[in-house]
């Protein structure tokens, strides 16, 4: 074997797993080794530089041809009544792939980090929301408010790629803007203004959130309010809050969902929305939910546009229905109602559920397993193995991801056409 | 593989027939003359049908960023038309906002083969591209929307020479892949963020001291001078403002002579008469169109019944939102380019604003002299959804019947209407040119819209029947691309389409500029922004068709 294993560099390469789609990163590879060698960060570089691990798919823990393997998983699909597929952590061609198996099986559409997702979702079926996109936050905001999060943990790179950036279109430097976090504190420093000054944090317990959301809206529309402090937070504080709000020229209200992660979050994210909504009577503002990291928010787009509905969709009757608490994966795995479970993760190595059903993984080679599957297929990763597109958190922009290596990996879309095929063929 | 349409008799303006009786031979997906000695594979005997090219929708938003999250806010709508998976269709869903499966299903068994979404944002492009993808059984297409987006009006405000405006354009043209340019609501959407609430057309942008006029001008001489096939496509500015008539003469008198379409106009023709100070401006509307060879307008019919609207227009979305039925709608500023405004509405055939909107589009529709230079839209879905359109057909086709509405109509919006006085009746030969041969002339689609010889097989046959709005909701064949797809109602194949484009000339110095602006400024690099082939083509679906532009546009 002729092992001269040549090195090069990428440069501008898109990330898929950030949410935030960050396409600055400098990536040496070296064979299957790849390397984050600039702007990376400690979402991304892991999720760049996880090591491929099994190559060839197994059944029952046997080392099989893609082939065999596709046969049992169509084996095991058409045996089932109610097969969910979960994960998603996808691309847009493996989502595609996997709907149309899964509307073919009538089957449930859910994703590992759907739960998170509708804290959101819910909001815009029953309210809608005034939203903003990363690139008027980059130019255009004065004062950003951040409810519930602590951002740098989840996008280490926020700060310094859209809040802290040396200039803006508009005139306005960007070293002045003003930062509010209520609720969750700062973990780092990612949100400290470049000349040192720190924002102003107003921290108070997670079970007061909905109150201090309700608070803010109240006070934003005007209303007076008995109490004189709401979870240690002083009433005239979050009136400052407001008025700082309202004098802005362009504010703008962000959360991760996935930080706020107690029961009818989607009340206190749609308090937030409606803040927003009665600033905007006045002056400008606009939410910006962050998440959709690894594929989510790209896997519940296509969903979105293929079934109607982003997520939890099960295809049971025949068509696409949609129900935020019936069609979760954990939910129809512990009630017995599932008797598959069809794990998709392409972009994603979050764990699935362990569970007693028979179980078929199709993920990123390198994920790991607690329990050994029915059946595993390793597949390649968008935006290393393949070409490919992502999202990012703000449902706008999609990239494009280029192949950095050759694995020889198939990818999500091919293992799942591959097991419709082999459907057709029993 | 030969096929043979035999005796059908033939609507094709595009070859001035109307209603002749002739065979049709179909090679390899296209027309060809004859059948060159050769015997057919497949014969179909047509004799007493109506042969027409494929429908062509020129204005249908059926794919973005805006159509999903339309489908995000109304999961009520989806259920309220759930799509079965059946045969060789995907479960889907239908009405205002229907997924993309369903939508292709739905315009092919009313043989539509065609269909073009008008407001793709650059930034969002390929979100348009990969929906449209999702499209089966239709050719799609895009124009791009400039003219609230930073880069442009920079260019403008600064006084940059109009051929860097050009080159702007055609590179926004060509990364976008798509066939046309529209402008919503001129420099609006951009205001809207600097928190202006309405900007006319004489109006300055505060920021950038640029007007609506100024916009639209330099726009329509960008398209004008690259040669772009279609005229400027544009949402002008105070949609659904009553008294917007005169913005609307004034835009057209101001565009001196450039080729320019006006969409949805209907939105953009009322007048402030009467006790309720809204009327109809349709007559006045209808008559500068017909006075000026240069404008081409669609009506954006409205239709009874709950509808979601969704427009880039986010400045006059917001405005109204408080009409939103049910209590709910998304606003968004996007990415420094545009924005968007989805909310959700109920016209009512009672209320005397929706049935003088109703009337107004019908007024525009039968007073425009011209059918090569009005199309049949409803704005899908803000009018009313696509699938209303075989009703809207017998709306002009029938005087009795569209009499018989109008009598049921708020009786006030009825009485200020001039509608019950028109006696135009569309023949099957105007509803071709206004849905077939001049949606494609207008597009520059040399190779659809008609039945000649060289053009794409996209074919509907209908049975005549008393009641048109049958005869064309439901088609006994439709071809695409030469391929039988429905066959009396049943989609039997199903097949993907093509994504008509345009690739304009530029000079690429421009690149050196926009890589500074991407670098100082947006959110992307500039290398990662245009979409490339292999994104539309590469999964063996979609086929890019690159339109010639016309030469010597440049003066
Ligand atoms: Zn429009
Ligand atoms: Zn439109």
């Amino acid at each position: 074997m002729s092992d001269q294993v040549s090195v090069e560099i990428r440069s501008n390469v898109p990330s898929p797993f950030c949410g935030i789609a960050s396409d600055d990163l400098q990536i040496q590879v070296s064979g299957l080794d790849v390397r984050v060698v600039a702007n990376g960060d400690a979402v991304t570089t892991p999720a760049f530089e996880l090591p491929v691990e099994a190559l060839k798919p197994r059944v029952a823990g046997v080392e099989c041809s893609l082939d065999e393997a596709c046969a049992r998983a169509a084996e095991l699909i058409s045996r089932s009544h109610y097969p969910v597929f979960s994960g998603f952590g996808t691309d847009v061609n493996d989502t595609r792939a996997a709907l149309s198996l899964i509307d073919r099986c009538r089957g449930v559409f859910d994703q590992k980090r759907s739960e998170p997702s509708l804290r959101n979702l819910l909001v815009v079926a029953d309210s809608g929301w005034m939203a903003t996109t990363l690139g008027e936050v980059k130019n255009r905001a004065d004062v950003l408010v951040v409810f519930g999060t602590d951002i740098e943990d989840a996008f280490p790179r926020f700060f310094e790629r859209f809040v802290w950036n040396s200039e803006t279109l508009f005139g306005q430097d960007p070293a002045t803007r003003e930062v509010i976090y209520i609720g969750r504190e700062p973990s780092g420093r990612a949100a400290y203004a470049p000349d040192g000054r720190a924002p102003w944090v107003l921290p108070c317990p997670s079970e007061s959130w909905p109150d201090v959301a309700a608070a803010l809206s109240a006070l934003a529309r005007g209303a007076r309010l008995q109490a004189s402090e709401i979870g240690g937070l002083a009433i005239g504080d979050l009136q400052k809050v407001v008025e700082r709000l309202k004098n802005a020229s362009y504010s703008v209200v962000t959360w991760a969902a996935g930080q706020l992660d107690f029961p009818n979050a989607d009340l206190t994210v749609q308090q937030l929305c409606q803040l927003v909504v009665v600033l905007n009577e006045t002056t400008r503002s606009g939410v910006l939910p962050l998440g959709g990291q690894n594929g989510d928010k790209t896997a519940a787009q296509v969903c979105a546009w293929q079934t109607g509905y982003p997520t939890r969709v099960s295809f049971a009757r025949g068509y696409p229905e949609f129900d935020p608490f019936l069609f979760g994966t954990d939910r129809l795995l512990a009630s017995g109602e599932a008797d598959l479970l069809v794990w998709v993760a392409s972009l994603s190595t979050l764990p699935l559920p362990v569970t007693d059903v028979p179980t078929i993984v199709i993920a990123r080679s390198g994920m790991r397993c607690e329990r050994e599957p029915e059946v595993f297929i390793p597949v390649g990763t968008p935006g290393i193995d393949h070409v490919g597109h992502a999202y990012r958190c703000d449902s706008v922009v999609a990239l494009p991801l280029y192949k950095l290596r050759e694995s020889g990996l198939p990818s999500a879309q091919a293992v799942l056409q591959g097991i419709e095929n082999a459907l057709d063929a029993l | 593989m030969l096929t043979k349409l035999a005796g059908g008799k033939v609507y094709d303006p595009a070859h001035g027939q109307d209603g002749v009786v002739r065979d049709i031979f179909i090679r390899d997906g296209r027309i060809v003359d004859g059948p060159g000695g050769d015997t057919p594979d497949r014969t179909y005997d047509l004799s007493g049908r109506i042969v027409m090219a494929g429908a062509i929708d020129m204005h249908t938003h059926i794919g973005g960023g805006k159509v999903t999250i339309a489908r995000t806010l109304l999961p009520e709508d989806h259920r309220g038309d759930p799509a079965v998976r059946e045969g060789l269709m995907r479960g889907g869903c239908g009405h205002a906002a229907p997924s993309t499966l369903t939508t292709g299903y739905r315009y092919a068994e009313m043989g539509y083969t065609a269909g073009f979404e008008p407001a793709v944002l650059p930034i969002n492009a390929r979100q348009a591209h990969m929906e449209m993808a999702d499209v089966p059984l239709m050719d799609v297409g895009g124009y791009v929307m400039l003219g609230s987006d930073d880069f442009f009006l920079r260019l403008l405000s600064s006084g940059a020479d109009q051929r860097l405006i050009n080159d702007y354009v055609a590179w926004t043209i060509r990364s976008s892949q798509c066939i046309g340019v529209k402008v919503v609501n001129p420099g609006g959407i951009s205001a809207f963020k600097f928190n202006q609430r309405k900007l006319d057309l004489d109006e300055d942008h505060t920021y950038y001291g640029v007007t609506p006029r100024q916009i639209l001008q330099s726009l329509a001489r960008a398209v004008h001078e690259l040669g772009v096939p279609h005229p400027l496509h544009v949402h002008g500015c105070n949609l659904g403002v009553p008294g917007n008539v005169d913005t609307t003469l004034n835009t057209i008198a101001g565009i001196e002579g450039l080729p320019m379409h006006l969409t949805h106009v209907q939105f953009h023709s009322y007048g402030t008469e009467g006790d309720r100070k809204f009327s109809s401006g349709a007559a006045r509307i209808a008559e500068a169109v017909n006075a000026n060879k240069n404008i081409t307008v669609d009506v954006g019919q409205i239709l009874f019944g709950a509808t979601v609207t969704a427009s880039g227009d986010s400045m006059r979305q917001h405005a109204n939102a408080g009409h939103a039925n049910p209590a709910k709608w998304v606003c968004m500023d996007i990415e420094c380019d545009a924005g968007c405004g989805v909310v959700p509405f109920k016209y009512r055939d009672q209320n005397f604003v929706n049935a003088l909107q109703w009337c107004i589009g019908l007024e525009v529709f039968l007073m425009v002299e011209d059918p090569w230079r009005v199309f049949l839209t409803t704005d899908h879905p803000n009018g009313a959804p696509f699938t209303s359109y075989p009703h809207l057909i017998k709306l002009l086709m029938d005087r009795s019947f569209r009499n018989d509405m109008l009598a049921t109509i708020n009786p006030d919006a009825a009485a200020l209407s001039n509608l019950g006085s028109l006696q135009r009746e569309y023949s099957l030969y105007e509803i071709a040119i206004m849905t077939r041969a001049g949606a494609a002339r207008l597009l520059g689609l040399s190779d659809r819209g008609h039945l000649g010889a060289g053009a794409g097989a996209d074919i509907t046959v209908y049975r005549p029947q008393d009641d048109v709005e049958k005869m064309f909701e439901a088609p006994d064949y439709v071809f695409k691309d030469g391929e039988l797809v429905v066959d009396h109602g049943m989609i039997v194949n199903v097949v993907w389409g093509n994504v008509h484009t345009i690739r304009p000339e530029y000079d690429r110095s421009i690149e050196g500029r926009l890589k500074d602006y991407f670098d100082r400024y947006l959110t992307m690099h500039v290398d990662n922004f245009p979409i490339s082939d292999w994104e539309l083509e590469g999964d063996g679906r979609s086929k890019i068709l690159i339109h010639p532009c016309r030469t010597g546009g440049r003066s």
